[in-house]
Formats: C-alpha cells, structure tokens, sequence
C-alpha cells in the first residue's frame, strides 16, 4: 500500500519518552537486585569458583576464583550508573544494546550469587547450552524460511516430529545418513502439505499449522505404538558421533564449549551464515523477502509469487525436518512419543526474538538455551528459584518482546495473508 | 434459503433435492467426516501385519482379511462408544436396571469424553466469533485444573453445594487469567494472541509440573500426583458404577446454551461479534474494542479452564502431570467443524467424544493405538477447513460466497 | 506519427460487469496520452490488461508493430511497457536500490547482488531525467513525491519507453503535480511516451497531448485540449451535460456547535499529523476542509470523532468539553460521522443491512430492552430506512457486501441521517461513487445543513469541497493555512493554498 502518511517525518529510531523512562528503571531495577537480593545476602568473604573445563574434556584450564561480594557490587554499580544516565539523557538508539549489557551483567551476577562459597562449572553450563540451542535455533530457520515469504508456520513442531520418527525408522533400517535423508524428506512432504493448504486453497495458516501439528503427533505416536514399540530393532538408529575440529577445539575454554561437537551443532552456526548470506546479499533473498513484504509490487515485476512461496515454505519444511533429526540422531539415538516436547514452539519464540533474523535467531536460540541449560544446573547452585520457573523464561521473554517492552520487532508485512491475483 | 426453495421449484422435486444437497455446505461437513471415518480404517488396514501376510499368501485371502479388519474397525468403533446392540435389547429385556446401565455404559462414557471437548470447544468458537485466535486452550484447562484441585483438596467439611461451584468456578477464574493476559496484551500492545497464547500454554505446563511436583503433590504418591479433592466436591453421578455419566455434562449443555444467547440475542454478543468481524467499523460505531478482546479472551479462559474443572471434579478427581493429552488442540479441530456456533460446537463435540472412546476400545480389542484419532481428526480438519478438496473429491457444486471462513470474519449467526 | 502502441477492440467481463467493451487506443511516439474516466469507468481495468495482470476476453495488442501475448507482467516489461500503479509497488522496508532491481537484479559472480552497480545506474537515469533521488535510503522514510519518483525510475531502469501513470497526481501537492509534469515532459522530449490516466479535467486540459475519454468501459471519443474544453469533456465523461453548480441557498449560521481550539495530534507513527490548528463550526453551515491527501485531515477527524486524542488543545461540543471523550459519548452527543473508507470503517459488510443500519444504536431503545436485541423492532426500523433513503436491495436482510458502492454509502448515511444529529463529520463522502449517487449524497448533505445541523466536509475533490461548503479551511501540513469565504474565494487560491503558499496579505 502507498504510503500517506504525514510528510512531518520522525528519525525511524525515535524512542518515546515513557520508553526511556521504563528503561531507565529496568536498569535500576536490575541494579537494586544485584545489590539488595545478591550481594547483601552472602558473606563478606565468601568466593566464587567457576570451572572452565567441561566435563570430560582434556584442554585443561585453572579455575577461575574471584571474591564475590566486590564483583557484584561493582555490576550493581555499573548497572545504576547506566539506569541514572539512560533517565537523564538516555541512549537513544542504543537503548537496546545498552539493555542487553545490563541484563548480561545481571546474569554475571546471578552465576556469581548462586556460586559463591562453592563452584560452577561454567564451560559446561555453556557446553550444553550450545548443544541445547541447536533445534531452537534450526527451528527458528524454518520460521525464517517460511515466515521470510510470507507464510506463518507454527507447524515445526509437528514437522520436527515427524522428523525425528522418520530418522529413528530408518536410520536403524538402514543408516543415521540416510535417516537423515528421510527426515528432511519427510519435514519437506509436511511442509508441502502446508503450502497447498495456505497457498493454494487459502486456508487461514493457524488452521494448517495445527491441521500439521495435530496429524504429527497423532501419525507418529501411532506407528510408534504400532510398530516402534514391538520391534525394539526399528528403534536403534544410533548417533552422529562428536568430531573435534581440528586446532580450534584445542583453544582452552572456547575448544571444549564451541568445538567438540556432533554435525548438528557445526551445521547449526554454517546455518547462521548461509541463511545471512542466501537472504541478504543474493537475488533469491531479495526476491523471496520482497514476497513476503509485498506481494503484488513483486508480481508486478515479474516475480512468480506462488512458486516463491512454495519453494520457501518447503525449504523452511527441510529445515525443520533437518532439524528433528537431531532430536535423534544428534541426541538420544531412539525415539520417544511427543520426544520435540514442544522445542518447535520455542524455536518460533526464537525467530520472533532474534526479529526474523538467522543471526538474532542464533542469538535468541543460545539465550534460551542457556535458560534451559541453567535450569537443570539449578539445584547444584543451591539459589531458592524453581527450575521450572527458570524453563519458563524462553515464554515469558518472547511475550515480553511481542508487547514492545523492549521496541517491537519488524515481522514481514504480508506475514499470514494469501496471495490473491485480484 | 427462502429465494432458492422459490427458485427452483420448477424441476423435478428429486433433482432440486440432490442440487440443494451437491450445494450445501453442510454436506460438505459430512462428507469430511466420511471421508476422515475412511481414513482411519484404510490407515488401520495398511499398518496390521496380517493384512500383509494374507496378501502375500493368495489375493482372496488378502480382500479378506482386509475386510476383516475393517470390520473389526469400525465394530470396536461403534461398541466402544455406543455399546453392544444385542446387549442393550437383552439388557432391556431383562428388565434389571443394573443390566441396563451396564450395557449403557459404552454410550454414556462416549458423553462423558465428549464433556470437556464441549467446553473448550465453546472456547475456540466463541474466540473465532470475536476474531481472536485462542490456541491457549489447553494451558487454560491446566491452569483451571490446577485451580480446582488446589480448592477441591484444601477446603475440607463443605457442603457439596457450595463446594462444587466455587471448585468449578476457581477453575474458571484460572483460566480466565489464564486467557486474560493475551487478550490484555493483544488489546493494549497488538501483540498476536496465537504467539502469546502458545507462550502461555508452555508456561502453564511448567507451571504445573512446579505445582505438582511440589505444593500439590500426593507425598504418599510415587509419581507427581495431587492428592484425590474431597468427596464433597465430587460432581454428582447420575447412574451406579462403572457408569461415569456425570452432571458437568449437563453444565457443559448449559454453557453452550449461555454462549448462544450472549452472541446472537444480547447487545453484548451484538458488539463481541462486530469487533470480529470488523474491528475498525466497531471503533467507530464507539465500540470498546479493547473491553471485547479482553473480556472474550477471559470468557473463553473461563470456559477452558472449566473443562479442565470438569475432569477433575467429574471424571479424575486428582490431577496428574500429563492429564488433558490434546483437548486444546483437538477444540480448534472441533470449533472450525462446528462453524463456531454453539449448537456446532456441542454437535462436534459428541463426535469427536464418540471418536476417543471408540478408539479406547478399538486399541483394546483391535490393537490400534489410540493415537488414530488425532490422525483422524487432523484429516477432518484439514476436509473442513478447505472444503475445495472435498467438493474436488466429490464433485460438488461450488456454492454462492455469503460470508467468509468464520475465522477471518465470522458469519451472520441466524 | 508513428504508433508505439495499439489496443484493438480490447474486452473484458468480470461476473456481472462489461469493464471493457470493444476499447481501441493508439500510443504515439512521444506523446502524452490521457485516458480521461470516471471512477469504475474502466480505466484501471485496461491498464491492468496492458500490463498482463488480467488476460483480455477479446482484442489484441500491438506494440512497436508487433502483436503481443501479454500474460504476464513480465511479458509487458519485456516488451518495454511499464506502469506507476496508483497505489505505489514499493516495498517500505527496501531501499530504493533494492526496490529498483528487484526483479532484474544486477549480479556479481556467484548470484550475489551487485548494490553498487544499480545504484550508480540509479544515479545515471537520475541524472538525466532531473529525478533526483538517494538510492540507499529507505522507501517508509521518504516522502509520497520521492516514491513516486522511485517508481517512474524502476520503468527506466528496464529500459521502458511506454510509460503509464495510474492517477499519479492522487496524492501529490499541487507544487509535487508540477514537477510531475516536468519529468512528464522531460521524459517524452527525450522519446518515451507517455499513457497518464485520470479524472481530473484540469490535469488532462493542460498537459495531455490527446485526450480518450472512457465511460463504461467503453470508448466516448478521442480528442485534443485545443478543440476542446472542460465542460465538454465533463459531459463526454459522465454521458449528460452536468451541473457543475449544486442548487443551494446561502446558509444561516446560527450558533457554535463545534469548537476546535489550538489542537495536535500524533498519527499512529507518533508524528505530528495535526499542528496547532483552531476553527469553529456554526450550525447551519457546512466547513469544507480542502487539501491533499495525507496533510493531516484523517488524525484530524479521527480527533474530533474520538478515535484518538489530541496532545495538546481542546475541542468542545455544544459547549461540552470532548477532548477526551471516547467515540460513543461523542455520538451521544448528537455527532454524526461519514468515514472516508466506508467498507473498511462505515461497515460490517457480512452483516445484513438491518445490522448495519443498528450499528451505532444497538444498546438504545427501542432496538434493545434489558440487553437483549429486538429483532422485530431493528427490521422494522431497517425496512422503513430502505425505503426512506432509496436503498435498492432484494430486501433489508440482505448482506451489505452485495451491494454497489453507492447503495453501501446509502447505507451509511441512512443510519447516521436517521438520528437527531447537531454535527456533521463527513469525510470523502463521495468518492468512488457514480455521479448520480454524488447528486443525491450532496443534496442529502445540503438538506441537512438547511435543518440547521452543523457540517464539517473533508475532501480532497476541491469541486467538491467548493460547491458544498459555505466557508473553506485549507489544510497544509498539519495546519490550517487560511479560511476563506466560499463565495469570494477562486480555484488559484485555494490551490496556491494547498501546495502551502500562503497569499500576500492573507
């Protein structure tokens, strides 16, 4: 649509005042915990320990030892000053960058807090993060594919499972690469089905997400019973081994955290960058964003909307069936019944997040990886917070960002609408 | 309907009636349903290893034992959710009131599974009619259920009377909360309710396995399971054991009652169903389009977070981690095959009751996992939602758009 | 001349509808061809077939000699016809590169885009057609005329030499209009030719080469601006000689109904659509507020009807203060209000004309009673309306998205016209509509200004705004620039007014 709006235009970066002032006192507020709930409740001369060496792993490095009661002092002061500054001045444009240091520092602090007088093992907290990220994050990428040309797609959780089955059968039918195979094969059919149903037959998009999502579940749970549960045989697919990459899983902290992993985690960061490259810098990308933006101008150069569509929703299905496959061949090597346990909904949560971007998904992936991570270190840490309510965070930070607390993201404008030429 | 009966008086009366029936989209309806009910039995038929034996021995043996199993199908379909129809005459016969309810039982558990498909069919439905997407039915049948046992297990001495509504009304309330928080920021924010609403769902999971693995626990339990609500919250049941027909049914029926006539005879109803089908006309006919999300987001909470009630006090009388297995989901399946009317809805929901106690018997005496019908289901789903492939199927006449799909903008209820 | 263009005998159906019958129009090399129509005469649907969005039944079409199968837009580039659709193809969140190549992407090795190549042929076809543009901004942060700009450069950089312009003036500024037909003239001087389709007599008079005139769906006649004039072609258009001049008595105004005092507000992107702006309205005379689309009038009229608030400044009804009042104590007040997009404001259109008719008294007696709806009552009261105002419909229940644009406004009026009103908003309340639903929509207007109702008319049709109105407000950019007398004032003035030149003295 034209625009018509006033020709009184505004930076496209305005931040308005009330929201400088409520970010203003999130600092603050984050500050206030630091000190008041961290730092005041521990000894004077308790010490933090965090270990840096996963377990396991050969690259050793010393633990890194520090005084607690300082370092969270120091963070809470940090933290005031930018809140004081962000209220008088304000960041502008880089509020949000601004938020993400604080809140980072937050989590220092917490680490720091919940350690103190005892030790965390902090390579390994990271070390699953990362592995915990993966299906988050591939996830988000079929999001991407799909949501990128203007098809909403709640059904990767349907298509993961699907996936991660087909991977289970016949990658002990035959081997995990050609289970792998299948999966993708099977995330594409899913996300075939999608695309005639809101493509072609312009049925309303939830009601195919969960048309998909319904049939999974219930496909997949049958035949398990049926079959997967009888022959024991046709549920032992086994895994994709971890593969060190040469020199660089050497690096004492980095090498054991980043770079001693099964392909999963490797093809999930090649990702990042493929998805940058293929939607930002190449005609596909451009092409494919311009359709889910705005259809009729890219129909009326001569752009192919439908097919557009169906080539990326099915990529999006590949992906998400690339995706599944982990949940077996890169994780548990069988499969369970619902085993996705609703991944594919946090991994929409992490494209929304990550702003319809395959490096903001990879970022919001590892976030709420990390929670997930952290979560099950919980009970180690001795800190009075339910690890259920730390599960809870990946939720609870994507309906935060959707309200606009922290500026709204910039879904694809035709996101949801069936194309229709006249 | 009046023009076209004057219409098309004039051919043979037999031709109008097939035109009229290749027309309506309530044979569109049906037809889905044949078509998904034929579904499962071929699914049923490719997945029995016999089948492929007999096949492999000789071809008559292979039509045979496909018929076989077909047979088995649907006859485990039908006497597991209506009953054994020798039985019931004989029963009848007999004239013993315990033989009789016996061999009702069948029918009466299929009423009683299609219970909270009533409620949180009604969710979805009236959702839909205001426009707004609520896919958090589920979380809301688990928080509403959390909120009833936690009532049902603390009060102790009250009289039933008073007991079970404020159980069955906690229930509500949770849920209401439970669906207010999306429409609040759906209305206040623009935030998508199907993304918050999905959001919510996970944080009621969690939430509950907090609750029950901690607070509400059974510690005499192995596993994480509340503790059974006291008897004085029971839901009456209307017949002796194993016969578990109980009065939310009845609510349920009531509920549907009560969401018909605030939508299609109140002027509430008259500005819910405007906002949803279209929202700007509805701001400038000075209506509260953020009053109508939020309070339709919290009568539909409510009316999930009532199923979730409705379990607990009617069927389970405790809550276990993994309790309500789909009902959410299933309900979108069940408002759309409804046309999210009321009266739809209730019909739906008996099916789709009908369906999940057929199968329990199917997968006892035919060996077919439960699981079926949520295949089942999402074919019915997909025929509904896009009536194309059916009337492609059979070839059915494409009839005059009168309105839109009810979910992009609901139809004129009358 | 040589012909770069012919259409021959081009038809076509919609379900119900003849929108082209048997159209045949040359292109000449270097010429500024107006197609001259009314709304829904016709014109759109040509341009569409022209460019390959809708397939003819029957007709061919002939470019540079050859005949040509257009089925696809990209048939039509080939064949080096472009379009300015009249509602921008532009992708907001594209640059103008971006938005330029799309389609006919530069590319380096390997697939990559090649920004910088495009970007410097950008700056070439700028450079030599004066369109002066930035080609790494952002599309949402330029203005209406520089967009437009973007589109006529994404034609040029596919080599097109047959350009047309769907209603390209719609939303410019009168000074904006003028360098349109700079380029215009640039670009045919140096070979295009030039399709320019509009309504608007003025326009065609000055600047078209040749004039075709449409009128349903079918060809009038094809003329030149020298043997011609606007009265003439007025009649051409609407098929009777029209009156220019709608009959109405001078007005008595009587007291302040609406009183607007030093008011802003922000748009939905927090900008400042309205500045400081004061009027009043007295009853019995009708506001025009004339001006350019996009110049502040929708937040102005969205802020007097309670559909959002202003900042600053207070607006009084009737002596009450509304400022902050929501939509439905305003109407309470007695205020009616004709939105200017009827279907997507004005209407429910699944709902049958009976709803439609109760949408902003559903709750009040008699039409509810202790909450609940009285069905036989809102009939009745519907049937009476369908006959009142001339509603042609089967019957009173029948869904309004059945019927035509001028039954729909009807609708609309009939509902707002049937209470006891004191004030009047009516915003665009004829547009798209047929000149006899135009006549009967002024009259009812006119009819209740008489009555002694107080009415505020926002159009962008400044004949419009200049018959209606006793005295006319000019907005500008948020603000109102001067309010003149409609009696004494003139078409220069008001335009000079309108591009934001305020008179000396004024």
């Amino acid at each position: 649509m034209a625009q018509t709006t006033s020709t009184i235009l505004r930076p496209a970066d305005y931040i308005s005042p009330t929201r400088r002032t409520v970010m203003g006192a999130v600092f603050l507020v984050m500050a206030l915990c630091i000190w008041l709930i961290f730092s005041l409740s521990i000894v004077t001369d308790a010490k933090t320990t965090f270990v840096l060496v996963p377990g396991g792993s050969k690259v050793l490095i010393a633990d890194l030892v520090f005084m607690s009661k300082p370092v969270l002092d120091i963070l809470a002061f940090i933290c005031a000053a930018l809140g004081v500054y962000q209220l008088a001045k304000g960041f502008g444009r880089y509020t949000n960058t601004i938020l993400g240091v604080v809140a980072a520092f937050f989590i220092v602090a917490f680490l720091t807090w919940g350690s103190s007088g005892t030790s965390l093992n902090l390579a390994g907290l990271l070390k699953v993060a990362v592995v915990r990220a993966v299906p988050l994050t591939l996830g988000a990428f079929s999001g991407i594919f799909c949501e990128r040309a203007g098809v909403f797609n709640i059904a990767i959780e349907g298509m993961m499972l699907m996936a991660a089955f087909s991977s289970a059968l016949f990658g002990s039918l035959v081997n995990p690469f050609f289970g792998l195979l299948t999966a993708v094969i099977s995330g594409v059919l899913l996300a075939y089905v999608l695309a005639v149903l809101s493509i072609k037959y312009k049925v309303n998009q939830i009601i195919s997400g969960t048309v998909i999502n319904i049939f999974a579940t219930g496909i997949t749970s049958f035949l398990s019973a049926k079959f997967l549960q009888k022959y024991s045989a046709l549920n032992d697919s086994g895994r994709f081994g971890t593969w060190d990459v040469p020199g660089l899983s050497q690096i004492p902290f980095i090498g054991p955290v980043f770079f001693s992993h099964n392909m999963f985690i490797y093809a999930m960061f090649i990702f990042t960058i493929l998805l940058t490259i293929l939607f930002f810098y190449t005609r596909w990308g451009l092409r494919t964003r311009a359709v889910g933006e705005h259809p009729k101008a890219a129909d009326t150069l001569g752009i192919n909307v439908i097919k557009t569509r169906y080539i990326s929703v099915m990529l999006g299905g590949a992906m998400a069936g690339f995706a599944g496959a982990y949940f077996v061949l890169g994780s548990v090597g069988r499969f369970d019944e619902v085993m996705t346990a609703g991944r594919g909904f946090v991994g929409l949560a992490a494209m929304i997040f990550g702003n319809w971007n395959p490096i903001g998904a990879l970022g919001a992936g590892m976030l709420f990886g990390f929670a997930d991570s952290l979560a099950s270190k919980l009970a180690i840490l001795k800190v009075p917070i339910p690890n259920k309510f730390l599960e809870m965070a990946p939720y609870l930070v994507t309906m935060i960002v959707l309200a606009g607390v922290v500026g709204r993201g910039q879904p694809p404008a035709a996101g949801g609408q069936p194309y229709e030429k006249e | 309907m009046t023009t076209s009966e004057k219409e098309t008086a004039k051919p043979g009366a037999f031709s109008v009636f097939i035109e009229e029936v290749r027309k309506n989209s309530l044979t569109v309806t049906i037809l889905a349903i044949i078509s998904g009910l034929l579904a499962g039995g071929i699914i049923a038929v490719v997945t029995t290893e016999a089948v492929y034996q007999a096949v492999g021995h000789s071809f008559f043996a292979g039509i045979q034992a496909i018929f076989v199993v077909f047979w088995n199908t649907y006859r485990a379909l039908f006497t597991g959710s209506v009953g054994v129809p020798a039985d019931i005459i004989a029963a009848i016969g007999s004239g013993s009131s315990d033989a009789v309810n016996r061999a009702l039982s069948p029918f009466f558990e299929s009423l009683v599974q299609s219970t909270p498909y009533m409620f949180a069919g009604l969710a979805v439905a009236l959702g839909f009619r205001v426009g707004l997407f609520n896919i958090g039915a589920e979380g809301q049948i688990f928080v509403g259920a959390l909120a009833t046992v936690w009532v049902g297990t603390s009060l102790k001495g009250w009289p039933a009377i008073a007991h079970i509504p404020l159980a069955l009304l906690a229930g509500a309330a949770a849920g209401g909360i439970w669906g207010m928080i999306p429409g609040w920021l759906k209305a206040k924010t623009g935030a998508h309710e199907v993304i918050n609403t999905i959001m919510m769902n996970y944080i009621a999971f969690r939430l509950s396995e907090y609750l029950l693995t901690g607070v509400l626990r059974d510690p005499n339990k192995p596993i994480p399971i509340s503790a059974q609500i006291e008897k004085s919250a029971w839901l009456p049941r209307l017949f002796d054991d194993p016969n578990r027909f109980h009065l939310g049914f009845f609510i349920a029926l009531l509920m549907a009652l009560l969401v018909y006539i605030l939508l299609f005879k109140t002027t509430w109803g008259f500005e819910l169903r405007t906002v949803g089908s279209n929202p700007n006309a509805a701001k400038y006919s000075g209506m509260n389009i953020v009053r109508s999300t939020v309070i339709t987001m919290i009568l539909s909470g409510a009316l999930a977070g009532m199923a979730g009630a409705n379990e607990v006090l009617g069927v389970n009388h405790n809550l276990g981690v993994a309790f309500s297995s789909g009902y959410g989901f299933d309900s979108i399946a069940l408002a759309l095959l409804g046309n999210s009317h009321p009266l739809g809805v209730v019909l739906a929901a008996l099916l789709f009751g009908f369906l999940r106690n057929g199968a329990i018997q199917m997968q006892l005496t035919a060996g077919i996992p439960i699981d079926i019908i949520s295949v089942l289901q999402a074919l019915i789903l997909a025929f509904i939602a896009a009536p194309a492939i059916i009337r492609t199927i059979y070839r059915l006449k494409e009839p005059k758009p009168v309105g839109e799909l009810v979910t992009t903008s609901a139809k004129e209820g009358k | 001349m040589e012909s770069v263009l012919e259409l021959r005998g081009i038809t076509k159906r919609f379900p119900g509808v003849l929108a082209n019958d048997q159209i045949s129009i040359d292109l000449r090399k270097g010429e500024i061809h107006a197609l001259l129509g009314e709304n829904g005469a016709g014109k759109t649907t040509l341009m569409n077939i022209l460019y390959g969005l809708y397939k003819p039944d029957e007709g061919e079409i002939v470019v540079k000699g050859q005949k040509l199968d257009v089925s696809s837009p990209r048939d039509a580039i080939n064949a080096g016809v472009g379009m300015v659709h009249q509602h921008f193809m532009l992708v907001p969140v594209f640059t103008v590169t971006e938005n330029v190549m799309l389609g006919d992407e530069y590319l380096l090795p390997g697939g990559f885009l090649d920004r910088k190549k495009a970007a410097r042929r950008i700056m070439e076809i700028s450079e030599q057609y004066n369109l002066a543009v930035e080609p790494g901004a952002f599309i949402r942060d330029l203005p209406v005329g520089i967009q437009q700009r973007v589109e006529i450069i994404k034609l040029l950089f596919r080599n097109a030499d047959i350009l047309i312009l769907d209603e390209p003036t719609a939303v410019l500024t009168p000074r904006e209009v003028d360098e349109l037909f700079k380029i215009m003239q640039k670009l045919v001087e140096q070979g295009k030719s030039i399709i320019f389709i509009t309504h608007k007599l003025r326009e065609v008079m000055e600047f078209a080469d040749r004039i075709t005139v449409i009128r349903g769906g079918k060809v009038v006649g094809t003329t030149t601006p020298g043997v011609t004039n606007q009265v003439q072609l007025a009649s051409m258009m609407v098929g009777r000689q029209i009156e220019l001049n709608i009959k109405k008595d001078l007005a008595k105004p009587g007291e302040v109904v609406l009183e607007v005092n030093d008011i802003k507000v922000l748009n939905a992107r927090h900008q400042i659509a309205v500045d400081h702006v004061s009027f009043e309205v007295r009853a019995g005379e009708v506001l025009g507020i004339a001006g350019v689309q996009g110049n502040g009038q929708t937040e102005l009229v969205r802020a007097l009807t309670g559909l959002t608030h202003p900042v600053n400044g207070k607006i009084s009804l009737l002596g009450s203060n509304i400022t902050h009042a929501n939509a439905k104590k305003i109407k309470e007040l007695g205020t009616a209000h004709i939105p200017e997009d009827r279907q997507k404001d004005g209407l429910v259109l699944p709902y049958s004309i009976e709803d439609n008719l109760i949408l902003n008294t559903w709750y009040e007696s008699p039409y509810a009673k202790r909450h609940i709806l009285q069905r036989d009552v809102i009939l009745d009261h519907a049937n009476s309306l369908v006959e009142k105002f001339d509603i042609r419909t089967p019957n009173a229940l029948t869904a309004t998205s059945s019927l035509s644009g001028g039954n729909q406004q009807k609708v609309i009026v009939a509902r707002e016209f049937s209470r006891p009103i004191r004030m009047l908003v009516a915003s665009q309340p004829t547009r798209g509509l047929d000149v006899g639903s135009i006549e009967y929509i002024h009259q009812r207007i006119i009819e209740k200004r008489d009555q002694g109702c107080a009415v505020l008319l926002v159009s962008t049709e400044l004949d419009e705004v200049m018959q209606l109105s006793d005295r006319i407000a000019v907005m500008y950019r948020g603000q109102i620039l001067a309010v003149v007398d409609a009696k004494t004032t003139t078409r220069e003035e008001i335009g000079l007014l309108m591009a934001g030149v305020v008179p000396a003295g004024s």
